[in-house]
């Protein structure tokens, strides 16, 4: 089974993370990035699939140069091999732009029998892209999975939700995504970081997918970011002694802001 | 020497092992008194930890000596000492000597396992009588056809009460002194091996440290690694790897113990204002981060000489007394910034304090340091 993991480069949440002042966009050039955390399980859960059975693994992410880094942490889990696509143009896009080059990509890639996202990138948190891109490839779409079996031709998770777990069961091919509840994500081994050098990285522009300029970044999203308020910085917090009525005065607070 | 891209990777992934694996049961493992080695060693053995520096052909990584320093490092940023020192124990310190001077047959047999975390195992040197002084070493093995016959204590063993074999230091004819040793694979299981006891100790409590006892253990004189009768020269090697380990680790735990310190001095509010508002608390944090960076420079020199195949004995010696006294400076300083909290055994800094004492006294005293530099500076010693 040819699996294509789709996978973001985004900001490292451990760092001090903000937005571009010229545009409103997510600041990419002054903060660390990595493979985001959340799409680790897909990967995770890609590898533990091809493991079981045959095929090969194909991460896929679209961004700056230094999103090569989030395919080389894939790799050095154990993918097989990495498509990079990288174009100055695609600089602000939206999730419909997103999915359009994703999409393509995929088309460029071959196809797959199963396409695995993450639930939502830890940047934008939107998990609107694996369902814009299931549509876009007409795939049936299969969400927020925190487990997930392959027999034959067919694939079936689960979906956890607040009042009850559902059963779902898509034909091949198809795209689900996969929550952080569905595997613990290996780290990457020694073996895998000295094989991850030698393994097949594809670098494409949106010209190697057929797709205009004039179709993604700032200029084509449906949305834009008019204004950005940076968060105030947290009060410091209000230290009660407990003289007895600890728990009544712990209440009180409670009730005063809502909570109970 | 500089790290590579690779360093750092495999550095993340070590962090990433200590974080998920063993941070979350650090309190548990601690109170115990040991941690489950059998189960943990198979996942340090999965990103490669335990056999980064041997030969691929027995499971190992084939790496050079750069990424112990790095592994090391990382493991010495644990919240519980004591499996950062299991581990070390297992890879540094009870293998090179088979890695460098056993058999094929014996490393299939031992080193194998032992690097793919299926076995546990221990370096059985030290005795009641005899710490640092390897010269009086009295447990003695004596030969009965192609058996050695072993009786005799050792004590302070990492791992004592979980090892499926230990790396044995025995008497092997009447020559005495530093002469008529030899190492020998002695497994846990023959008859007459047994642990006496485990032992209370100040520090590393999730480690089972015990002591052993041999009696009249019989073993293959084909577990014999290397040479009959040169065990005591192969074994001061197998201790300059220990002391790398020692050091390279201090400077994870120095790291990690100045960032937490550095972070609380921020939030500390004292007199109207941060702790770090306080140019005595922060100058010495300064100066003690100062001393780790000399040590990690020091430490890449001699993983350096280490690899290009030098006598290391000298460099090797300074960065093990140098970590010593430096990791607990820094752990006494750490508490003390953290005042009455951090005489709290719920907090950090008691643990860390009571686990870095062993600093100056495991793997060569800081005397035996001493005494070391002191005759390869030519003074009598």
């Amino acid at each position: 089974m040819n699996i294509v993991v789709c996978v973001k480069y985004v900001p490292d949440a451990q760092s001090e993370r903000g937005f571009d002042a010229s545009d409103n966009t997510t600041d990419r050039e002054n903060v660390d990035g990595l493979l985001s955390e959340l799409d680790e399980y897909a990967v995770e859960e890609a590898l533990k699939l091809v493991e079981a059975g045959e095929g090969e693994v194909t991460v896929l992410t679209i961004g700056p140069e230094q999103a090569a880094d989030a395919v080389k942490k894939a790799l050095q889990m154990g993918a097989d091999k990495g498509v990079h696509v990288s174009d100055a143009a695609i600089s602000g896009s939206d999730a419909p732009a997103t999915s359009l080059v994703l999409a393509e990509a995929i088309r460029k890639i071959g196809g797959a029998d199963l396409v695995l996202t993450g639930m939502a990138s830890t940047d934008g948190s939107m998990s609107v892209v694996p369902a814009m891109l299931a549509e876009r490839l007409g795939l049936p779409q299969v969400t927020f999975a925190s487990e997930l079996t392959v027999d034959g031709d067919t694939v079936t998770i689960r979906r956890d939700g607040d009042a009850a777990s559902e059963t779902i069961t898509a034909s091949l091919p198809a795209l689900v995504s996969v929550t952080d509840q569905i595997n613990e994500p290996r780290y990457p081994s020694f073996k895998g970081i000295m094989a991850a050098k030698k393994k097949p990285v594809e670098r494409w522009s949106l010209a190697d997918l057929g797709i205009d300029s004039s179709q993604v970044g700032l200029g084509a999203a449906w949305t834009k970011v008019e204004d950005v308020t940076k968060r105030p910085p947290r009060q410091q917090g209000t230290i009660v002694p407990d003289e007895g009525d600890g728990g009544a005065r712990l209440a009180e607070f409670l009730a005063s802001q809502k909570f109970i | 020497m500089r790290l590579t891209e690779d360093h750092h990777a495999f550095r993340a992934s070590v962090r990433r092992f200590v974080d998920v694996e063993v941070n979350p049961h650090a309190d548990e493992w601690e109170a115990a008194g040991r941690f489950p080695a059998h189960e943990l060693f198979p996942k340090a053995a999965a990103i490669g930890l335990l056999g980064l520096e041997y030969d691929p052909e027995y499971g190992g990584e084939g790496a050079d000596h750069s990424y112990q320093l790095v592994a090391a490092e990382e493991l010495g940023r644990m919240d519980s000492a004591g499996v950062g020192m299991a581990i070390g124990v297992q890879s540094m310190m009870a293998t090179p000597s088979l890695h460098r001077f056993g058999t094929p047959e014996q490393k299939r047999e031992f080193l194998a396992p032992a690097i793919a975390g299926e076995s546990v195992t221990s370096i059985a040197v030290t005795e009641p009588d005899t710490g640092s002084d390897v010269s009086r070493l009295r447990t003695r093995a004596v030969r009965d056809g192609d058996d050695w016959v072993i009786t005799g204590r050792k004590m302070y063993i990492t791992n004592g009460t979980q090892a499926d074999w230990v790396c044995l230091l025995a008497r092997t004819s009447d020559e005495g002194g530093h002469k008529g040793m030899s190492q020998i694979i002695v497994p846990t299981d023959r008859p007459g091996f047994g642990v006496s006891r485990t032992l209370d100790k100040l520090g590393n409590r999730s480690s089972d440290t015990a002591e052993l006892v041999l009696d009249e253990v019989r073993v293959p004189v084909a577990n014999t690694i290397g040479e009959i009768g040169r065990g005591f020269q192969q074994q001061m090697e197998q201790f300059i790897i220990e002391r790398m380990f020692a050091a390279y680790s201090t400077v994870g735990t120095c790291d990690k113990a100045l960032e937490r310190t550095r972070a609380f001095v921020h939030e500390r509010s004292v007199f109207g204002g941060p702790l770090a508002s306080k140019q005595y608390v922060t100058f010495r944090l300064a100066e003690l981060q100062a001393q780790v960076e000399l040590l990690r420079s020091h430490n890449l020199a001699v993983c350096e000489a280490y690899e290009a195949g030098e006598d290391i004995t000298r460099l090797a010696s300074v960065a093990k007394l140098t970590a010593g006294r430096l990791v607990r400076e820094v752990a006494d300083t750490c508490l003390q910034f953290h005042g009455g909290m951090g005489y709290l055994e719920e907090t950090w800094t008691a643990r860390l304090y009571r686990d870095v004492r062993l600093a100056s006294i495991g793997g060569g005293a800081d005397e035996v340091m001493l005494q070391v530099l002191a005759r390869l500076d030519g003074l009598p010693a």
